[in-house]
């Protein structure tokens, strides 16, 4: 057997499973955006834009989703980057991978059990029976946009902070030893030196946690209680409940739209803010 | 800084602290302590509901992670020798498959089965050489199929990733000295990637196991463990849950940990 052959051999299976399981059904979704509702539910073949011109009855969802996830997003940055700066500079060689593995492992466990978690905390007899014994009454944490908030950051920081360290991981310290012996103050050496050169990790986690939270469903559900909801659960309504799949179809689609949008104008930003760096490094 | 540190440490496993806590609850109420009891556990594991979402969930768990692993790594070890047109495609789907959203895959896995089985049913029962012809639905199948797409993009990355770090002279010698492309394959290659694709194995299994959107779309008429977690979190908080959700994170921070260690320390071999 020739190695071209085996090659095509061992991908058959893989590609098999590519094409029914994620080819297929996409494009299924992508087809029905175009049809119209069933009697009962379900979808009749048409081609329409109809569902698309009807988008606006969810502009709620999108609003929340545009709004909460880069906010959630630019938050998580602000609490990872100081923990991976700690670990990326100041850890020693011996405790650093323990250190970044217990950051690390939370955002393989359940999210839904760590939202739940959250429920708890946040709810009546969680931290508002705290503030109530001290005197401050009438708090109300839980089904809030700040709840939801909190299990953004909860749920997503350890996604942030990995490719941040790994950035800092990697940066040269003899250019920190060479910027302070060129007499820059710590802080100085931070912004035009460590900080600069921590941009692509900084971008790639902002663009991965970005990216999950478009889609997020679990965190509004349980810790926004239906009052703060995402663009995933107008889907979760649309296709469980509503069962109107072609209106659902042409919000997913949507949804991936905006995503793929925002998405391309944030690497541009991204690549402008490196060739201006450059521009400055050149003189 | 290091208080800094303390501080987002505590903030993280703080919570996870406090599920763990309430689970030992010997009170009837969640959010009172009232002494160290086992008995959520027992009532957790006596509940036949419980018990058949843990089953459905290994299963499913266990059978797309191998289906996963497998399929992965012959994709990765192909993917290899593979350049051109059919790469940059592969890469695309792997790169899709990784970055649309799960409950976007939820639902398109949904309408496309559904529609596809509407199709297929009546066909079969036409072929079918008795009555009782099978009936194609949403089920335990579904659900493997949706888990092993997702988690064979993940492994595919994380094989790659070993074997592009692996040294090309070590094959090259194999070959030189007449061994097989099978034999260097069995002995050179597949040692040196063994801790990835475990690792991979390993995560996996954690992902369908922990995997709720996905699930909730696809399932059918079958449960998981996150499906009954999360039908049960709806109607309050009980110590039950609780209990589960210990059990659930300690499964899943005992494999991980596991797949951690696998990973690193082969990497500083």
């Amino acid at each position: 057997m020739t190695q071209r052959a085996r090659n095509w051999l061992l991908l058959t299976p893989a590609t098999a499973w590519f094409l029914v399981m994620l080819v297929l059904p996409v494009s299924v979704v992508l087809i029905f955006s175009f049809g119209e509702r069933g009697d009962g539910g379900g979808y009749v073949p048409a081609f329409t834009l109809e569902q698309y011109a009807n988008l606006p009855a969810r502009w709620a969802a999108f609003k929340n989703t545009m709004v909460l996830a880069p906010l959630g997003t630019v938050a998580a940055m602000l609490i990872a980057y100081p923990l991976a700066y700690f670990l990326a500079v100041r850890t020693s060689q011996k405790w650093k991978t323990m250190l970044l593995v217990l950051v690390i492992v939370p955002f393989w466990t359940s999210i839904l059990i760590r939202s739940y978690a959250w429920i708890f905390i946040l709810g009546g007899r969680g931290i508002p029976a705290l503030l109530e014994m001290i005197g401050i009454e009438g708090v109300r944490l839980i089904y809030t946009p700040f709840a939801v908030t909190i299990g953004i950051i909860y749920g997503y920081l350890p996604l942030m902070v990995f490719p941040i360290f790994v950035s800092l991981d990697r940066l040269d310290k003899r250019l920190l030893e060479a910027s302070s012996d060129l007499g820059a103050r710590p802080w100085a050496t931070f912004l035009q030196v460590t900080l600069p050169l921590s941009i692509p990790g900084v971008a790639t986690g902002c663009l991965l946690v970005f990216i999950l939270l478009m889609g997020e469903f679990l965190i509004p559900a349980l810790l926004g209680g239906g009052k703060v909801f995402f663009v995933g659960n107008a889907l979760v309504d649309l296709f469980l409940q509503s069962r109107n799949w072609a209106y659902g179809s042409a919000v997913a689609v949507t949804l991936i739209v905006v995503m793929l949008v925002s998405v391309t104008i944030y690497m541009r930003l991204i690549a402008r803010l490196n060739t201006q760096r450059e521009d400055v490094s050149l003189m | 800084m290091r208080l800094y540190a303390i501080f987002v440490y505590l903030f993280l496993y703080t919570p996870i602290a406090i599920i763990a806590l309430f689970s030992f609850n010997a009170g009837r109420h969640a959010s009172q302590l009232q002494g160290f009891s086992l008995k959520w556990y027992g009532t957790a594991l006596s509940n036949p509901f419980v018990m058949d979402a843990l089953e459905t969930s290994i299963v499913v768990g266990l059978i797309a992670a191998t289906l996963a692993s497998l399929f992965g790594t012959m994709a990765a070890v192909a993917l290899q020798g593979v350049r051109g047109p059919v790469r940059a495609l592969f890469d695309m789907m792997i790169y899709v498959a990784v970055m649309i959203p799960g409950i976007v895959i939820g639902i398109a896995t949904l309408i496309a089965l559904v529609t596809a089985f509407d199709h297929l049913n009546p066909w079969l029962a036409a072929i079918w050489p008795t009555q009782s012809a099978p009936q194609l639905s949403m089920g335990k199948l579904s659900l493997i199929g949706a888990h092993t797409m997702f988690t064979m993009a993940l492994v595919i990355i994380i094989v790659r990733a070993r074997l592009s770090g692996m040294d090309r002279a070590l094959t090259e010698a194999s070959a030189d000295l007449y061994a097989t492309p099978m034999t260097t394959f069995l002995r050179v290659t597949l040692p040196l990637i063994a801790p990835a694709i475990l690792a991979g194995f390993l995560l996996s299994f954690t992902f369908s196991f922990d995997d709720f959107i996905i699930a909730f779309f696809v399932a059918g008429s079958e449960t998981t463990l996150p499906i009954y977690v999360f039908s049960s979190i709806r109607r309050g908080v009980t110590p039950e849950i609780n209990a589960i959700g210990t059990m659930v994170l300690a499964v899943s921070l005992v494999l991980l940990i596991i797949a951690q260690l696998i990973l690193r320390r082969s990497d500083n071999r």
